[in-house]
């Protein structure tokens, strides 16, 4: 545990998340924003800053913002100002980034995390848009960088963090649940890899008592396991330089996922000097207040809510509903198979033998090859008494080759269980009249040999037998 | 060549069949080509004018003209991008520029028909009140004082727009106007120049210098001319932001020069010693005449114009400081080759640009810097807002102000002060109008006794252009002003 490794230290944790909108066109342009398209096929003139060029509201990106901000439960501000944040770069083609600095969309507001002492409140201190660069390629060419403008104006949602965490767990479990609520609003895909979503980590470390350190920040980290390596590295860092007597210095710090260190990427002093003001190139955003409340109105039901319903209504543990409600597709997929069924018995096959099989082939819920209405059928077998659990496997392993459904698994490899009284009596009865001996022996008290009854009555009725019942019938025949 | 061409005359010549537009367009091209020494046009399109020219007739024949003017060849000034052709903004970093779009006004005058004659010389970046920053060097003025043969200023930075249409090189051209760009040399040159309210005018493909003042406007011959181009350049335009979704009127037909009640101010903090006698002299008649005219004469005050200058050399260089960053040699425009990206930058950027433009850019980088924003920025944005407020106030009293455009007449390009800020006094009149976003227009008044053109100007309330036009035209309608500039660069 890390929390071990710097006992006696306290960590105080902010986070950035820069989250790409998900909209079909640019914050400022109508370039389309695809992923992974061939180089600068998705440059508009604004997005190359020709001269004259103006930038135009995408409202679609707005309303995405605003839901965002309702979904982490903070104030819309009804005025916003888009301000330009002026450096030099040459992915950066107007030469500033079109953003939000002293007025922002969102204001203050919160997110509740999961953590090992219960329930915790993250503060949210804003949400606000901003463009997205270009990209520089620095490998095409020995004596050139190569600048791809397709990502040049996508609309980008930076949402700052109060410095409300107090662990590398807790940093996660943030990032996770933002971008979980993001996906359920369907502002962000949350793509981690593909960089929709990525993380800057502000780290500093004090003593219980002492005034708060010096922090440093850890650039655009884009898994939750570099956000977790980066912080333990960082923290562990910056103990062993107040322990050895040296101090902090506040500074940017870039995460080489390779060998797990930060390393200086610019100091305090190095900093830029943005030189922000309002864009005379748009006007102040003003939000009406009866399109906010139509679209607090559309807000689907947020993980939250759902955990809460998933608790009262099936009856679901914290840890279980947790489980299921962290990603929309899970939760839908599960609620689709919960309807009229056991709680219970589905939320077993989905976190047990359905998340096995997704994790054994790499695959996210949204490709399962089991759908929803297929395991809803299987599940019905095993309630109604059809198939036992482990027939239910075996079902469950042949439709995931086969995508066949679980009836037609079934009568095709025979598995039906038998369940008819009279058809098992008659195997019990067979069972113990082939072994008198042995049915003497129990009776004068080998208990044991219970067990090897059952096991041949199931052997005779080739596995298909109800054990329960077979295991009734035997216990009563025998005491009789 | 006729001196009474105008927009108006020549859509009834055309009309007529008097005129063909390729005759008119030739004779405009001839008109250039003998005017070179004036170095009105940075670029001049005569291929693709002449062409232009032959479809309008072919329109016309077949009936199918897009508008009154279709067919009549127009200037346009070098900083509005025009698919095809160079646009450089006077600036040897944009020198190599052709843009593959065609900015909002200069579609809109090609939607009325309107034909391109070339780009017209200016300031570089539209900075400067002389037109000497151009990379291209200054425009001459038409006009000479008796008393000397040396050459004049246009004014700026829209000087070659207001050269060209005094010298005949077009009859009416396209400027812009951040701090007066299109009145100053207006006035310096004898034409009628109309910078419109902010937000009246798309800035969509305009090369831009100062966001937040910025406005297109007419450069004519007469106050009609200027309605009949401001109706085919204004409207609403979704590609800006800034641009007003107030419905625009029907300028020409309805300028109407019955001036009957209408109350108009002069505001004190306009006066000063230092006016030329001839100016406050044109100054005070215009008042009398208005008043003869049927209006009323009121005194009023606009406190805080002493402040405007200073504001506004802030605010602009400021925009400027930023809007000027995209000019970096990477992705078009001059380049000069550099060890690294750094150097690059400084290399391209030290050659590419000018010193007025060098000078603004470092101004306005320093107003924004963390530190000095608050002291600077922040406080030229408050004078804006006590400005604006001014104006608000005085209009509640008035329905137009009367001042003169500028503190001079064109001086001569020898002479112009090598201290900056003595040449930014060039637009002390000026710069408040766009710093509240009002409308203001220059007309030409009298020759002061050098018989160097005075010009007058009007302001009215935002989105007033209507009444604007109609004190205008009353003025124009009265004194009947027929200077024109002898053309000596024909000797």
């Amino acid at each position: 545990m890390v929390a071990q490794m710097i006992e006696g230290w306290n960590l105080v944790i902010g986070i950035e998340i820069h989250a790409q909108v998900n909209s079909k066109s640019k914050l400022f342009s109508s370039s389309p924003t695809d992923f992974g398209s061939k180089p600068n096929s998705q440059v508009s003139l604004i997005d190359a800053a020709m001269p004259g060029m103006l930038p135009v509201i995408n409202k679609f990106c707005i309303e995405q913002a605003v839901k965002s901000g309702i979904g982490l439960n903070a104030k819309i501000n009804k005025i916003s100002i888009f301000d330009r944040k002026n450096y030099f770069y040459q992915d950066l083609p107007q030469g500033y980034q079109i953003s939000q600095y002293k007025d922002p969309i969102v204001g203050e507001g919160f997110v509740e995390i999961e953590t090992e002492n219960g329930q915790k409140k993250i503060g949210v201190e804003r949400l606000h848009l901003e463009q997205d660069a270009g990209k520089s390629l620095h490998d095409q060419d020995p004596n050139f960088t190569f600048v791809d403008l397709n990502r040049s104006g996508i609309a980008l949602m930076e949402i700052v963090s109060k410095p409300d965490m107090s662990s590398p767990e807790e940093a996660v479990e943030y990032v996770r649940k933002v971008r979980s609520i993001l996906r359920y609003l369907g502002t962000c895909d949350g793509n981690m890899e593909q960089g929709s979503l990525r993380a800057d980590v502000n780290v500093s470390v004090n003593k219980p008592g002492n005034e708060l350190g010096t922090r440093c920040e850890i650039k655009n980290l884009n898994s939750f396991k570099f956000i977790h390596a980066a912080i333990v590295y960082e923290a562990k860092r910056q103990i062993k330089l107040i322990e050895q007597g040296e101090s902090v210095n506040q500074e940017t710090r870039l995460f080489n996922t390779q060998s797990g260190e930060t390393r200086s990427m610019r100091s305090k002093e190095d900093a830029h000097d943005y030189r922000y003001f309002p864009d005379p190139d748009l006007l102040p955003l003003t939000l009406d207040d009866d399109w906010i409340k139509g679209l607090q109105e559309s807000i689907p039901e947020l993980p939250d809510q759902i955990k809460e319903r998933f608790i009262n209504e099936y009856s679901l543990s914290s840890y279980d509903a947790n489980i299921i409600v962290s990603d929309k597709a899970t939760s839908e997929y599960f609620e689709d198979v919960v309807k009229n069924r056991n709680p219970k018995l589905v939320t077993t096959w989905v976190t047990g033998e359905l998340f096995s099989i997704l994790n054994k082939k790499n695959l996210i819920i949204e490709d399962s090859p089991i759908t929803s209405k297929q395991l809803g059928e299987l599940v019905d077998n095993i309630e109604n008494g059809k198939i036992s659990n482990r027939q239910a496997k075996e079902v469950l392993e042949e439709m995931c080759e086969s995508g066949k459904g679980a009836l037609e698994i079934i009568d095709e490899k025979g598995l039906s269980q038998i369940s008819d009284e009279n058809e098992i009596e008659s195997l019990v009865d067979n069972v113990l009249n082939s072994n008198p001996e042995n049915v003497k022996k129990y009776k004068n008290g080998k208990d044991k040999l219970f067990g090897f009854f059952v096991g041949e009555a199931m052997k005779l009725s080739k596995g298909k037998a109800n054990p329960k019942i077979v295991n009734d019938l035997i216990k009563k025949k025998l005491s009789q | 060549m006729k001196d009474s061409y105008t927009l108006k005359s020549l859509a009834v010549l055309l009309e007529n069949n008097k005129i063909s537009s390729k005759e008119l367009t030739s004779e405009y091209l001839k008109n250039i080509e003998n005017g070179k020494e004036l170095n009105c046009y940075n670029t001049i399109s005569q291929e693709k004018a002449l062409i232009d020219a032959e479809k309008s007739d072919q329109r016309r024949k077949s009936q199918n003209l897009r508008s009154k003017y279709d067919g009549i060849p127009i200037g346009i000034k070098d900083l509005f991008c025009t698919k095809g052709v160079t646009t450089t903004a006077s600036s040897k970093i944009l020198s190599n520029f052709v843009p593959n779009y065609e900015s909002t006004v200069t579609q809109n005058c090609d939607d009325a028909g309107l034909i391109s004659l070339g780009k017209l010389n200016c300031d570089e970046f539209a900075m400067g009140s002389t037109n000497k920053t151009s990379f291209f060097g200054s425009v001459k003025n038409p006009w000479k004082s008796v008393n000397s043969d040396n050459e004049l200023v246009p004014g700026g930075s829209s000087g070659g727009s207001a050269a060209a249409v005094s010298g005949d090189l077009c009859v009416a051209s396209l400027g812009t106007d951040t701090g007066g760009s299109i009145r100053q040399p207006a006035s310096f040159t004898g034409t009628v120049g109309l910078k419109p309210s902010y937000g009246r005018v798309s800035r969509w493909g305009i090369v831009a210098f100062a966001s937040s003042l910025d406005q297109a406007g007419p450069i004519t011959k007469t106050v009609e001319d200027a309605a009949i181009l401001l109706d085919i350049i204004s409207g609403h335009d979704e590609k800006d932001s800034t641009s007003s979704v107030n419905p625009k009127e029907n300028y020409y037909e309805n300028l109407n020069s019955d001036i009957k009640g209408m109350k108009i101010g002069i505001p004190k903090e306009f006066r000063s010693d230092k006016l030329p006698a001839s100016t406050q002299k044109s100054w005070d008649e215009c008042a009398n005449l208005l008043k003869t005219n049927g209006a009323e004469i009121v005194d009023i005050s606009l406190p805080h114009t002493m402040s405007a200058l200073p504001a506004y050399y802030i605010i602009a260089p400021a925009e400027a400081s930023s809007n000027l960053a995209r000019y970096d040699g990477v992705r078009y425009g001059l380049r000069v080759k550099g060890n690294d990206l750094i150097d690059m930058y400084e290399k391209t950027r030290s050659e590419g640009f000018g010193d007025e433009v060098k000078r603004r850019i470092l101004i306005g980088t320093y107003v924004l810097s963390s530190g000095y924003y608050d002291a600077y920025y922040i406080k030229a944005q408050k004078i804006r807002s006590l400005i604006k407020s001014d104006y608000v106030e005085a209009f509640k009293k008035v329905d137009a102000i009367l001042t003169p455009s500028t503190p001079s007449t064109a001086f001569e390009i020898a002479n112009e002060p090598s201290d900056p800020v003595q040449n930014y006094l060039n637009d002390i009149f000026t710069v408040p109008v766009n710093l509240a976003g009002l409308p203001g227009i220059s007309i030409p008044y009298a020759n002061d006794e050098n018989n160097l053109p005075i010009g007058l100007q009007l302001i009215t309330n935002s989105f007033e252009e209507q009444k604007l036009l109609n004190v205008a035209r009353n003025i124009e309608e009265t004194i009947n002003y027929s200077e024109t500039p002898e053309k000596w660069w024909l000797k």
